[in-house]
């Protein structure tokens, strides 16, 4: 190796993750390949803002349940709360093991599902980009092509994309104010605007960035940001976590003619 | 759903007067209605990637039932006039509650395009969706008859005890349409197919699964690994896809199969706007032999729309309820 090619490569590794210049493989029509299996290796699901380990909600299972810590994914770690969307946030963190919309296997909106703790698929077309999550069978599909207009809102939201060099950036309105943004009750309302961006940062690693914006709910737009990482296991595969079952005994335990735990039917 | 419930012409009838114009991709069993005149010629295109281009927003809406009508005996095929009166039948077979009513505050079936008749019908003179002359699903064995059989006793006097007692469809977990096979059912029979770099994704509307069938030889999963949709593996053949699913649960239940179900798929691209769906069916432990059938799905305008089945399941809620303000009726008196 020359010495300016060192030099380079020092370079490369002291810059920013969004700044590195990654040429990624090309699909036939030569745009950057993203297809493939990813997902985030962090614990934003729990709680996008730093935080320590804390038991968890069942003591029975003791450390397999206990929230793992996390350094935050939200640039500055401050989100810009309005006053009184900040106490709604308190007030969800409080009832987060009943309220969550995970907890009841929901639809988990946009960008959440691109960081929960599962795998998702990215099927890249010239004109339609799809995206399975494995979590409850969560879909959507994002339009390559010329953008079109939220005609109603939805759980995972309405997506036009374009590319920005060997960027996919994709535009998404359209969303209900039901989803949270993670365990920790951090959430938004129906006015919720994401910017995503998808950028291909080696082989095997993508960099996704995330800006938030809804007025009704944060008095300025504020972002996230997180490498998502490829399962390159040779039998690296989607399969179904359909958890509604799972969710039925929350949802509708006190409906059944045997209540479990003896509570009568309310 | 998409903006198809504005166009209430019934495409299917149309085409139908059209010439047949058998397309020289298409199986010659198949005796498809072509859409346009002088498809002989056509050829499938490809995807960038440069297999044969199946993607698209697709209905497999039929106005031909799986099993063939008793009274059409082995008759397989209608001529073209009896398949268009036949087609017309459908159409005029109005799902509608009188508006005002209370029912047409559940569903009005016109309205919310919930009604074949408002649906692309693709055009076909077959008299049921399963070929052969037999035209119906053959009988159980009678190990599976009895399989059946036990499940039902079960839940007998059960039904309402809790939501385990309710049916997958009703839970929202999964929906007899998705398959394999995808069958088509009185609304909403919806799907889009986009193709990545090794691998096809089939999304059916209801219930927003995703099937996700690699085409890069790889094995299937392990047989202790059990989905309810199964595991589907596919290959090119041709200009058609070959999708082999194994790995059921012994909850799929499609018309009474087991976890032995083995489902073989084929979709072949037959002119711009038709890519013909076939299917062969097998479980040694369920019927004596396989049987096949086939629905061609015809383009649709976009796009497919988000069916949150679980977030809206009001059903459910009040099935429970009902039943148990009912007991406590009962009780009272």
């Amino acid at each position: 190796m020359n010495i300016p090619t060192a030099s380079f490569a020092l370079l490369a590794l002291s810059l920013p993750l969004a700044a590195q210049t990654y040429k990624a493989p090309r699909t036939a029509d030569g745009k950057a390949d993203l297809n493939g299996i990813w997902q985030a290796l962090n614990t934003a699901d729990w709680d996008i803002q730093a935080h320590s380990a804390a038991a968890g909600p069942a003591p029975m299972l003791a450390a397999d349940f206990a929230v793992p810590p996390g350094t935050g994914v939200v640039e500055g770690n401050e989100i810009p709360y309005l006053p009184d969307a900040l106490a709604k946030k308190k007030e969800n963190f409080a009832k987060r093991y009943s309220d969550d919309p995970e907890v009841k296997c929901y639809l988990p909106g946009v960008p959440r599902a691109t960081y929960m703790p599962y795998p998702f698929q990215i099927v890249q077309s010239p004109k339609t980009i799809l995206i399975s999550y494995e979590y409850a069978g969560a879909v959507r599909t994002i339009n390559m092509d010329k953008p079109t207009k939220a005609p109603v809102d939805s759980w995972m939201g309405w997506s036009n994309g374009h590319w920005e060099g060997d960027t996919l950036v994709v535009d998404v309105t359209g969303l209900n104010g039901k989803t949270w943004f993670d365990r920790a009750g951090n959430f938004h309302s129906d006015a919720l605007h994401v910017v995503e961006r998808y950028t291909p940062r080696s082989a095997d690693t993508l960099l996704y960035e995330a800006t938030i914006e809804d007025p009704k709910t944060f008095s300025k737009p504020w972002k996230i940001s997180m490498p998502l990482y490829r399962h390159v296991e040779k039998n690296a595969q989607l399969l179904e976590f359909k958890c509604v079952e799972f969710a039925e005994e929350l949802l509708y335990g006190n409906l059944r003619k045997q209540p479990r735990g003896g509570a009568a039917p309310k | 759903m998409s903006h198809r419930f504005f166009q209430v012409v019934l495409v299917g009838v149309v085409s139908l007067t059209s010439a047949v114009a058998q397309t020289a991709s298409a199986p010659a069993s198949t005796k498809m209605l072509a859409a346009k005149e002088g498809a002989k010629t056509w050829t499938p295109p490809k995807t960038v990637e440069g297999v044969p281009d199946i993607s698209g927003v697709f209905t497999n809406a039929s106005a031909v039932p799986l099993e063939r009508p008793k009274e059409l005996g082995s008759k397989e095929f209608f001529t073209r006039e009896e398949a268009e009166a036949n087609a017309k039948k459908v159409e005029n077979t109005k799902e509608v509650v009188a508006p005002g009513t209370y029912g047409d505050v559940h569903y009005s079936m016109a309205q919310f395009g919930l009604e074949r008749g408002q649906s692309t019908l693709p055009s076909t003179v077959r008299t049921s969706l399963i070929v052969g002359p037999e035209g119906r699903v053959p009988a159980l064995l009678p190990d599976a008859a009895k399989r059946q059989a036990a499940k039902q006793a079960a839940n007998r006097g059960h039904e309402f005890d809790g939501p385990e007692n309710r049916g997958l469809s009703e839970r929202c977990i999964i929906w007899g349409n998705e398959g394999p096979p995808m069958l088509p059912v009185g609304y909403n029979s919806d799907l889009q197919i986009v193709q990545g770099k090794g691998y096809v994704a089939i999304l059916q509307e209801m219930i927003h699964d995703v099937r996700i069938i690699p085409t890069d030889g790889s094995p299937h999963l392990d047989p202790s690994v059990k989905l309810l949709l199964g595991d589907s593996r596919g290959h090119w053949e041709g200009n058609t896809l070959v999708v082999d699913t194994t790995n059921f649960t012994d909850r799929t239940n499609f018309r009474g199969s087991g976890e032995n179900l083995h489902v073989i798929e084929k979709f072949t691209r037959t002119d711009p706007d038709t890519v013909l769906y076939q299917f062969t069916a097998e479980d040694p432990t369920t019927w004596a032999h396989a049987w096949s059938g086939e629905v061609p799905m015809t383009k649709i305008d976009g796009p497919i729309f988000e069916y949150a089945c679980s977030e809206g399941n009001y059903g459910m809620r009040n099935n429970l309820s009902g039943a148990r303000a009912a007991e406590k009726q009962t009780a009272a008196k």
